[in-house]
C-alpha cells in the first residue's frame, strides 16, 4: 500500500504516494527528475547517491522514501540554487580539474559541502577522512582533496 | 538494485512495534538505520514481508551519560551521534572511537550502535569494547522486559538470543572502574573505511604496576565477537610488562578461532590477533594511568 509523504527538496515541497519499498534515490531520480543524484553501487559503499536529510548526508540508496516524511533533502541541485552562479566548492572542483568521469563529484561535492560546514578548515587528513564513503573510479582523490582545501579557504575568507 | 516489495509500519511505542512483531513473525524485521537490513533484503538474504521501522518512537534515540553510575545508548542513537558525543568521548573513549571508524561519515549518519550489535556480525566494530566493559543489553518484548549480559547476547553470524517479539531498547556500560583505562583497535588490509579483518577490546583495571582485571575481547576472529578468558587469566594480579604483554598477544591468538575469507586469511588473522592485543592492552594501560593522575 502506498504512503503519503510531504518532503522539502531544496527549498521546494512535494507531496507524493510512494510504495514503502522504494528508496529516496529512486523517488529523486525517477519521480522528480532530480538526476543529479547518481546511483553506484546501490549497498552504501560507493557515495555516488550521497544527499543530506535534515543537514546530514546519507546515502539515499539505502533510505526508505517513507522514512523521511516532513524531511528537508538537499541535493546536488540545491548547492547552486540560482543555476548561474557556481557554488565555490563547484568552482574549485573546476579549477583544480577534480572532476573527471563526473560520475562521483555530485557527492563528493556534497560530503565537502557537509565537511566545511561542520569543519571550515580541515587538515588534509580530516578532508581525506571526509571522504571516505565517496569512491572515486577515475582515482582523482589528490584533485578532489586539492580542490576542497581550495574551496574551505575562499569560502572562510568570504 | 532495487527493493523486494514489503509492508512498512511505523509504530510510535516499543510496546505497538514488539506486538507488530510478533504478530507478523516470521516475516517481520524491525529497523533502525536500515544499513544493513536494506542490504540483505536487496541480496535477497533475507525477504522481510514487513519493515518496522524505529525512528518514530520517541526517545528511543537516548544517548545517557550518569556519572559514578554508566552510559545508556538507545536503540536508534546513530554512530556519528555516539563518535560525537562530549561525555562518552570523555568517559569511554573506546565506544566513542570504535563508532566513529564504523563504516563511513554517510553510514554513520543513518546506522546504529545497538543496530550493529543487533546485526549480530562478528566482526561488528562496536562489539569488542561493549564486551571488555561488560555491557548488558536491555531487551524489551510483548509482556516483560528482560536484561542479557552482551557476552550472552550473540549466539551465531547473523544471530542472537533475541526471540519473536522481542526489541532491544538500549544498552547499558556501567560507570568505568577508578584506575581503569579501554582502547579499541582494529584493522583491514585495505585501510580503515573497509570492514575489520580483526578488532579488539581491552579493558584493565590497575593497582599501581599490577593489573588488578583485564578484559579482553576479541572480534571477526571467531562465530561471535568473543572474550579471551585465558588470556585474561594470564594477566590478572600480575605486572604488565612488555614481556607479559607478548604473551598475551600469543594466548589471545591461541583462543581465537578465525577462519579464511576475502577480507583476511586465517594465518594473517591469528597474526594480527597477537599485535592488536597487545597494542589495546598498551593503550588500556597508558588511559588508566591518565585517569589517576586526572584524579
Amino acid at each position: 500500500m502506498k504512503k503519503e509523504i510531504t518532503i522539502k527538496v531544496n527549498g521546494d515541497t512535494y507531496h507524493l504516494a510512494v510504495d514503502p519499498w522504494r528508496t529516496l534515490n529512486e523517488v529523486l531520480r525517477n519521480d522528480l527528475n532530480l538526476t543529479g543524484t547518481k546511483l553506484g553501487c546501490g549497498t552504501g559503499d560507493c557515495g555516488a547517491c550521497t544527499v543530506l536529510v535534515n543537514g546530514r548526508t546519507v546515502s539515499s540508496c539505502l533510505t526508505l522514501a517513507v522514512e523521511v516524511d516532513g524531511k528537508e533533502i538537499m541535493t546536488i541541485e540545491g548547492l547552486a540554487p540560482s543555476g548561474e552562479e557556481l557554488h565555490p566548492i563547484q568552482q574549485a572542483f573546476i579549477e583544480k580539474g577534480a572532476i573527471q568521469c563526473g560520475y562521483c563529484t555530485p557527492g563528493m561535492e556534497l560530503s565537502a559541502y557537509y565537511l566545511l560546514k561542520n569543519n571550515p578548515y580541515p587538515s588534509e587528513e580530516e578532508i581525506r577522512q571526509a571522504l571516505s564513503g565517496n569512491l572515486c573510479r577515475c582515482t582523482g582523490y589528490n584533485k578532489i582533496v586539492e580542490a576542497i582545501a581550495a574551496a574551505a579557504q575562499q569560502l572562510s575568507s568570504r | 538494485m532495487p527493493l523486494p516489495k514489503f509492508e512498512y509500519m511505523a509504530p510510535t511505542t516499543l510496546a505497538e512495534a514488539c506486538k507488530l512483531l510478533k504478530d507478523n513473525a516470521p516475516n517481520a524485521r524491525v529497523m533502525a538505520g536500515g544499513t544493513d537490513l536494506l542490504i540483505k533484503a536487496k541480496h535477497k538474504a533475507i525477504r522481510p514481508g514487513v519493515v518496522i521501522g524505529l525512528k518514530n518512537i520517541p526517545d528511543l534515540d537516548v544517548i545517557r551519560v550518569e556519572r559514578n553510575k554508566g552510559l545508556t545508548i538507545g536503540a536508534t542513537a546513530l554512530l556519528a551521534d555516539v563518535a560525537a558525543h562530549p561525555q562518552i568521548k570523555r568517559f569511554y573513549p573506546a565506544i566513542a572511537y570504535a563508532a566513529s571508524v564504523t563504516a563511513n561519515v554517510q553510514i554513520r549518519n543513518m546506522g546504529t550502535v545497538v543496530g550493529n550489535l543487533c546485526n549480530a556480525a562478528p566482526s561488528a566494530d562496536n562489539a569488542p569494547t561493549l564486551l571488555a566493559m561488560e555491557a548488558e543489553v536491555i531487551i524489551t518484548g510483548v509482556d516483560e522486559q528482560r536484561t542479557v549480559p552482551l557476552k550472552d547476547f550473540f549466539t551465531g553470524p547473523g544471530l542472537t538470543v533475541l526471540e519473536p517479539g522481542e526489541i532491544v531498547k538500549e544498552i547499558f556500560v556501567p560507570w568505568p572502574p577508578p584506575r581503569s583505562g579501554v582502547s579499541f583497535q582494529h584493522i583491514s588490509p585495505r585501510g580503515k573505511v573497509d570492514i575489520s579483518a580483526v578488532c579488539v577490546g581491552a579493558m584493565v583495571i590497575m593497582d599501581g604496576k599490577v593489573c588488578r582485571e583485564a578484559r579482553v575481547a576479541l572480534g571477526a576472529v571467531a562465530p561471535i565477537p568473543m572474550r579471551a578468558k585465558k588470556t585474561e587469566r594470564l594477566l590478572k594480579g600480575r605486572e604488565l610488562t612488555n614481556e607479559l604483554l607478548q604473551q598475551a598477544g600469543a594466548q589471545a591468538t591461541k583462543e581465537a578461532k578465525p577462519i579464511s575469507d576475502m577480507r583476511a586469511s586465517a594465518r594473517y588473522r591469528r597474526q594480527m590477533v597477537a599485535v592488536l592485543t597487545k597494542r589495546a592492552l598498551e593503550e588500556a594501560v597508558k588511559r588508566a594511568r591518565t585517569r589517576i593522575k586526572r584524579g
